[in-house]
């Protein structure tokens, strides 16, 4: 066996606090998995598994619970305050972040009450832009790194990304795990590179970013989310949002049981992104229905629970409206991100 | 961030509209192709869930049957066996179509007559019922296909009991096989919920199907059991408790009837350590609680590997308290209401009888309606074998949890009951998961799922659970005279 060899670097990981902060390293039974590669493969490999049509099924019958009245506008406001409102574009630029930093503050200038929203999520090289825009509003900043999306690149690379978002400011950093890794089995260099980002994060908040469409099963998703807990993260996310299938109900599930497991065995509360694909507010409060029946209520909070989402606000806006004035007022009243 | 909220998330009351159901003040029996008055005692249907009657029903006495049984006669000789299968299945498909244009009614309508949750109706109940009928129009055309060599005869008028737990569903799955094989039929719906039987007439009626085809008799068990003996039914068809069933066969023998029954069952859901935890539990609840427990084939047994009980006991206590029990009507109800009052004191009795044996009991911490017949998912632990909770069936919500050493105890223990109609077995392990149940003396076994019903699928009982199948082509023997 190569793999004890492959990471010279794990083995020292336990006894180094100076690289984690006290709450992140694993507790109590949970060290022994990460003494080296191969306690952690053998840990990864026996956690019991996830059964695909049980999962599906679970997660489609959830979906039918309804939410209404004053309830559903009680709900929309909750999933505003937890949207990460993100753009991931090549175009973006200064004018483009500081747009959307004002509806960040603001998202609804005819309804001062209705909540600001959790972060906005950008390139690294923006987030200088969007510190500044956001300055005071209590809106944090949240930045890609590591090469987003597809991860490729030198470690090096990875780490300066970390490095040049934190130094600008950014509260919550958003890394994307090595799939190509992760896929090959070689789970002590994925969990380096997402300790040596968490120790590169100092203070910001780290989002590990599975991106669950490259991992091909549940049970996969499963071991990663466990690897990323394990490795540090402060949430555990879906996807990029660059990748379809993007965020699913059951790929939540997963990472919700995972983070509900994480404190029953540690004491620790860790997050859950979903990001892509949640355009509507009827989506948004089937996954609000998943967090409370999955992990509990207590998830329901934006430190806990973020959607990564660009076009969902405004149907979350426009849903809003209809249930205050009984009537639905067209796409026109809400601002266009551009 | 926002401010802490007291109740985040509370699901508001969902109630399906009762004005859906286009309920009627008074049912009548269906014979001959028309709804006539039945020379029948009147009695009426009450929600269970409110205790308040529904409609009135004329019931059927002796003459009726008489005349729906000569009307079924005439339609069989004269009609229904006689045109092709092509123009059978050309009517089976129009029932099938029915039911799932006028799917939202009928499913309120049985959740009103049944106490089931309304989800249930809609997304189980009426959905099977028109796969029953779709299936079975498929096969009406191709019976020199089907295994029973050419053109197998069908064996005539088909008398059938439904019973009050799947009262729609469990009618198409005996009506459409009867149907696709040139049988004509006379049913007797459950006395406590005939609403959607009725209704079910009148489907045929729009569906022009041939009058006496099919004869809809509501009325009590005294019905039943003359339709069944009547001498012009030559296939009687039985669905209910393991007792009356065996009444039943005791008094058809001899006679020169076919028989068949599906009746109790004892099911089991076997957990390895090795099973998908959280899917385990889910379908371990989703086995026991469904239908209020009031299926017969019920997995009212848990069989647990003693390694991973305690563990697997706990997360079970802790999904079984989400679960909402409540107004049927409700969409966002797991758990309905019973059948009736007397079930509910039946299931209290069984459950201290155990307790009583040595048990423990939990019960979900639910807040029950203060009216109608409900009760509380109970969870029944320290269950040793020879109690009287783990011999008789159950049908109700109501788990009992015993614990097994090897794969060889577990299958000895679910085996030894004189039912045998269901089995679940959850484990990650393929090879564990197909030894388990070739072992395993009951007619489906279930592999990581409970359930799961598909009118492909050949379901049936052994030992005291029944005779014959309903589904795919081993459906159709017992309707034809083969």
């Amino acid at each position: 066996m190569v793999t004890a060899e492959r990471h010279r670097r794990l083995p020292r990981m336990a006894d180094s606090p100076s690289s984690s902060p006290p709450s992140t390293g694993p507790p109590g039974e949970l060290t022994e998995a990460t003494r080296d590669e191969a306690a952690l493969t053998r840990f990864l490999r026996g956690l019991p598994g996830i059964d695909a049509v049980g999962l599906e099924q679970r997660a489609t019958a959830l979906a039918g619970r309804a939410v209404k009245g004053e309830a559903k506008l009680r709900a929309i406001d909750r999933a505003v305050s937890m949207v990460d409102l993100t753009t991931l574009e090549g175009a973006d630029n200064a004018s483009k972040v500081r747009a959307l930093a004002a509806k960040a503050r603001t998202p609804d200038s005819r309804f001062p009450d209705v909540p600001r929203v959790a972060a906005l999520c950008v390139y690294p090289d923006l987030v200088a832009e969007a510190v500044t825009a956001l300055r005071g509003s209590g809106v944090g900043v949240a930045s890609v790194a590591t090469a987003f999306p597809s991860g490729r690149s030198t470690p090096r690379a990875k780490l300066a990304e970390v490095e040049l978002a934190v130094e600008s400011g950014a509260d919550e950093v958003d890394m994307v795990i090595d799939r190509g890794a992760f896929l090959a089995g070689e789970y002590g260099r994925v969990f380096d590179e997402i300790e040596q980002v968490r120790a590169a994060c100092g203070p910001a908040h780290l989002k590990v970013i599975l991106e669950t469409g490259e991992l091909g099963g549940y049970d996969n998703v499963w071991r990663a989310s466990w690897l990323a807990l394990l490795a540090g993260a402060d949430f555990v996310k879906t996807s990029t949002g660059k990748v379809s299938p993007a965020a699913t109900l059951p790929v939540t599930h997963v990472l919700l049981r995972a983070v509900r497991e994480w404190r029953e065995r540690t004491g620790q509360t860790r997050g859950v992104k979903p990001a892509g694909g949640i355009r509507t507010t009827k989506d948004a409060i089937r996954y609000l229905v998943a967090v409370r029946e999955v992990a509990g209520s207590d998830w329901l909070s934006p430190d806990l629970f973020r959607f990564g989402a660009s076009g969902l606000l405004n149907d979350l806006l426009m849903q809003r409206e209809t249930q205050l004035h009984g009537h639905y007022s067209g796409p026109d009243q809400v601002t266009v991100d551009l | 961030m926002t401010e802490p909220d007291a109740n985040p998330l509370e699901y508001a009351p969902a109630p399906e509209s009762a004005t859906v159901a286009a309920l009627r003040e008074r049912y009548r029996p269906f014979i001959d192709g028309e709804f006539t008055d039945g020379t029948g005692a009147v009695f009426s249907s009450v929600n269970p869930a409110t205790g308040e009657p529904l409609a009135e029903i004329t019931g059927s006495a002796e003459s009726d049957v008489d005349r729906a049984v000569a009307a079924a006669d005439e339609a069989f000789r004269r009609r229904w066996a006689a045109i092709s299968g092509t123009d059978r299945a050309k009517y089976l498909f129009r029932i099938a179509r029915l039911l799932q244009e006028r799917s939202r009614e009928l499913a309120v309508l049985e959740t009103l007559d049944t106490g089931k949750p309304v989800r249930q109706a809609t997304e189980f109940d009426l959905p099977n019922a028109a796969a029953w009928f779709l299936h079975y129009a498929g096969w009406a055309d191709k019976l020199d296909h089907a295994g029973f060599g050419p053109s197998p005869e069908p064996l005539g008028v088909t008398g059938q009991v439904i019973p009050s737990n799947f009262p729609l569903l469990l009618l198409a799955q005996r009506v459409a096989p009867a149907l696709a094989c040139g049988s004509t039929v006379v049913v007797k719906p459950a006395e406590r919920t005939p609403l959607t039987a009725l209704v079910f007439g009148e489907l045929c009626e729009q569906a022009g199907i041939p009058p006496g085809t099919v004869n809809i008799l509501p009325g009590d068990s005294g019905t039943g059991a003359s339709l069944l003996a009547h001498r012009g039914v030559r296939h009687a068809v039985f669905t209910g408790s393991t007792e009356v069933g065996e009444r039943v066969r005791r008094g058809l023998a001899g006679r020169g009837k076919r028989v068949t029954s599906e009746l109790g069952g004892n099911g089991v859901n076997i957990v390895f350590a090795d099973a998908a935890p959280e899917e385990a539990v889910r379908g371990v609840i989703e086995g026991a609680f469904f239908n209020q427990g009031r299926v017969r084939c019920a997995g009212s047994r848990l069989l647990v590997e003693e390694s991973a009980a305690e563990e697997f006991v706990a997360r079970l206590r802790d999904s079984m308290a989400e679960l909402r029990v409540g107004d049927p009507m409700d969409r966002n109800t797991d758990v309905g209401a019973l059948g009736s009052t007397a079930e509910v004191e039946r299931l209290s009795e069984l459950v201290e009888r155990g307790v009583a044996e040595g048990a423990s009991r939990w019960t979900v911490p639910a807040t029950l309606p203060r009216r109608g017949d409900f009760m509380a998912p109970t969870l029944l632990t320290d269950v040793q074998q020879s109690m009287s909770v783990a011999r008789t069936e159950i049908f109700g919500p109501v788990l009992s949890v015993l614990t097994f050493r090897t794969a060889r105890e577990a299958v000895t223990k679910a085996d030894n009951t004189p039912y045998g109609l269901a089995a679940g077995v959850w484990s990650e392990k393929g090879s564990r998961a197909l030894w388990t149940a070739r072992g395993l003396r009951t007619g489906v076994v279930w592999a990581n799922t409970f359930h799961r019903f598909d009118p492909t699928a050949p379901f049936g009982g052994r030992g005291e659970s029944g005779n014959g199948h309903v589904g795919g082509a081993a459906g159709l023997e017992a309707y034809l005279d083969v």
